[in-house]
């Protein structure tokens, strides 16, 4: 579905991202880890087509530079992790703006407009708040009609960006709940970036580490959540216990007198 | 990913929602402002005339009306109040559509340069004699083409910084743009100072006495305006959730950016072309209407063009009634009545918010 051959991107004179080959599979969930300034949120902007790099990008199997801006939003929806959200919306208009892409330029939405709407408020239960303004909506309830957004936009690819950092562990919870709802539901390519690496390995097919801009480890969560690459990557004393299969991540006070785990190589790397 | 319809047999009852729209009643408001706006405009004056009257007369209807009187309305009045409408129209849709595509609430039609561009340009018209006398003959066409070159120099020196073009950095371009050109015109109108109260009279703005003649001028480019501005309703609501948003919503951002500011830029110039700089009413009007009917550019685009229309009416009317037989100039009108009218507004809507 998502496939990377070669990709860099260059901000500015930095190189944020380089030497990045990786595959996405039609349904699957992968989430990218990685410090902070590894270049996650970069990857996903750059699938999205909002910085543009140099390297092969395929969406479904043809160069994401042969779309337009109109077919590519079609096929990839994005959540950024700090939206615009205009003061005064209302939450039925915000999401009306996902059926952006498919509105001929200068003309308004249909009923099948409407109908799309609808469906995306109705599965993520908000058409009770369909009127209310979403600046006065909680964290939690304002990212589900973020998510409405983006599935109302009826992409199959959907990227989302830190979709549960501003929450607390119970709505965070319930988001990735959603999310994974909505892509069997509606057979959805995800990726996701996170901070959380428990709650990655709990949810997502496969973990893909970013650390300076390159690929690390790509593999199952158990594969790429281990204490040495915790320590390796994020300088960070972990120990990872399982439960039901599944790795949990628990971080560690430092004990006094044990020196630090972290090489000077990823000490930079931010 | 498709939409299926067979969890409601009869369709989803979409009806439910209610996105944000231009509602009848707010349209029929909004055309009434303007209806009261023209006929005062066409029966108030030195000779006062019934408005049964004048609307059958302009209906062609048979009216007890002398001649003196049908030439009053036909020849002087009407061709006035149309070019009110459109003027104040033009102006006030060109500000909304300004303020929607920088995203910035103080934006007004003369953000780019427009105003100083014009008033360099005429001044220069004046102070050299190119005038052709008393008629200002060569003055409009040197608003016109004075406004658009200086926001096409804006607009090549905000896209020109490289990296990313950015709204913040098309808004200083036009500061700059605006201080050096008026800097220019203050310069050369200091040095030439016989001609200073005509060119003062040409900024403080009038809609002129002219008959059809500037009527006919603008309405092309006025027209021309307006449909593009309009069509584009919808993708400025897009554009409001920022550059890269919108991108990942399907919009080129750059060309609709290009095309809005284009399209506010002619209308703005040709208004200024034949009525002046007229200040307040690209940015009082489209904020007063957001502040009756909501921020989405559904409504405000064609409510601020019917109600700066009527705005605009008004405002002629009081500017020739009020010191009669003297004028007093309309800019002065519009900011002197406008802005309490404006505090009106506001107070209302805080007051219905809490």
């Amino acid at each position: 579905m998502i496939g990377c051959h070669g990709v860099s991107v260059s901000l500015g004179n930095h190189r944020v991202l380089g030497d990045i080959d990786f595959r996405v599979e039609r349904g699957q969930w992968v989430c990218v880890v990685g410090p902070n300034g590894a270049g996650k949120s970069t990857l996903l902007r750059y699938i999205a087509g909002i910085v543009p790099g140099q390297g092969a990008l395929q969406l479904s199997g043809r160069a994401a530079s042969e779309l337009s801006r109109r077919r590519r939003a079609q096929w990839v929806a994005l959540v950024p992790q700090t939206p615009v959200i205009p003061d005064g919306l209302r939450v039925v208009d915000y999401v009306l703006l996902g059926r952006a892409p498919h509105i001929r330029p200068m003309a308004v939405e249909g009923p099948g407009d409407l109908r799309a709407v609808h469906e995306a408020l109705n599965q993520l239960d908000l058409l009770e708040m369909a009127d209310r303004v979403v600046t006065s909506l909680s964290g939690g309830e304002r990212q589900r009609v973020l998510l409405a957004r983006a599935l109302a936009q009826e992409a199959p690819i959907l990227l989302l960006d830190e979709p549960t950092t501003a929450l607390d562990v119970g709505h965070q919870q319930q988001v990735l709940e959603l999310i994974e709802k909505l892509r069997k539901e509606r057979d959805l390519t995800v990726v996701t970036t996170m901070h959380d690496l428990t709650l990655a390995g709990q949810y997502a097919d496969r973990l893909v580490l970013l650390d300076g801009g390159r690929i690390v480890v790509d593999g199952p969560a158990a594969h790429v959540l281990t204490e040495t690459n915790v320590a390796r990557y994020y300088g960070a004393r972990v120990r990872i216990i399982y439960d039901r299969g599944r790795p949990a991540v628990l971080p560690l006070r430092e004990e006094p007198g044990m020196p630090r785990h972290r090489p000077a190589a990823t000490a930079t790397g931010e | 990913m498709t939409v299926t319809d067979s969890a409601w047999p009869d369709g989803p009852p979409v009806t439910a929602l209610r996105p944000a729209r231009l509602r009848p009643a707010l349209l029929v408001a909004s055309g009434l402002a303007v209806l009261l706006a023209a006929v005062a405009g066409l029966v108030v004056g030195p000779v006062l005339i019934s408005p049964a009257a004048a609307l059958g007369d302009l209906l062609g209807l048979h009216t007890s009306l002398s001649q003196t009187e049908v030439a009053i309305i036909e020849q002087i009045r009407l061709p006035r109040v149309v070019l009110g409408l459109l003027v104040g129209g033009t102006l006030a849709l060109s500000g909304a559509s300004y303020q929607g595509v920088f995203r910035n609430p103080l934006a007004d039609p003369y953000l780019l340069g427009a105003a100083a561009g014009a008033g360099l340009a005429v001044t220069l018209v004046i102070a050299g004699g190119l005038d052709g006398g008393s008629t200002m003959g060569g003055a409009p066409l040197a608003a016109f083409l004075g406004a658009l070159g200086a926001v096409g120099l804006t607009y090549a020196l905000g896209v020109s910084g490289g990296g990313r073009p950015s709204t913040a950095a098309l808004i200083l371009a036009g500061v700059a743009v605006g201080s050096f050109l008026t800097a220019v015109q203050t310069y050369i109108q200091q040095r030439n100072q016989d001609t200073i109260r005509q060119v003062y009279s040409w900024i403080l703005g009038r809609l002129s006495t002219a008959g059809w003649h500037d009527v006919l001028l603008l309405a092309p480019y006025a027209a021309v305006s307006w449909i593009v501005l309009l069509t584009q309703r919808r993708v400025l609501d897009v554009l409001a959730v920022g550059d890269d948003e919108a991108a990942t919503l399907g919009i080129n951002v750059r060309r609709t950016r290009l095309v809005i500011i284009v399209a506010a830029s002619l209308g703005t110039a040709a208004a200024v072309s034949v009525s002046g700089l007229i200040g307040f009413v690209g940015i009082i009007v489209p904020h007063a209407v957001r502040l009756l009917a909501g921020r989405s550019h559904r409504v405000v685009l064609p409510l601020s063009l019917l109600f700066g229309g009527a705005f605009m009416c008004a405002a002629d009317l009081l500017a020739r009634t009020i010191a009669a037989p003297d004028e007093i100039p309309i800019g002065v009108v519009t900011a002197f009545f406008g802005a309490p009218f404006f505090v009106l507004v506001l107070r209302h809507s805080r007051q219905n918010a809490t």
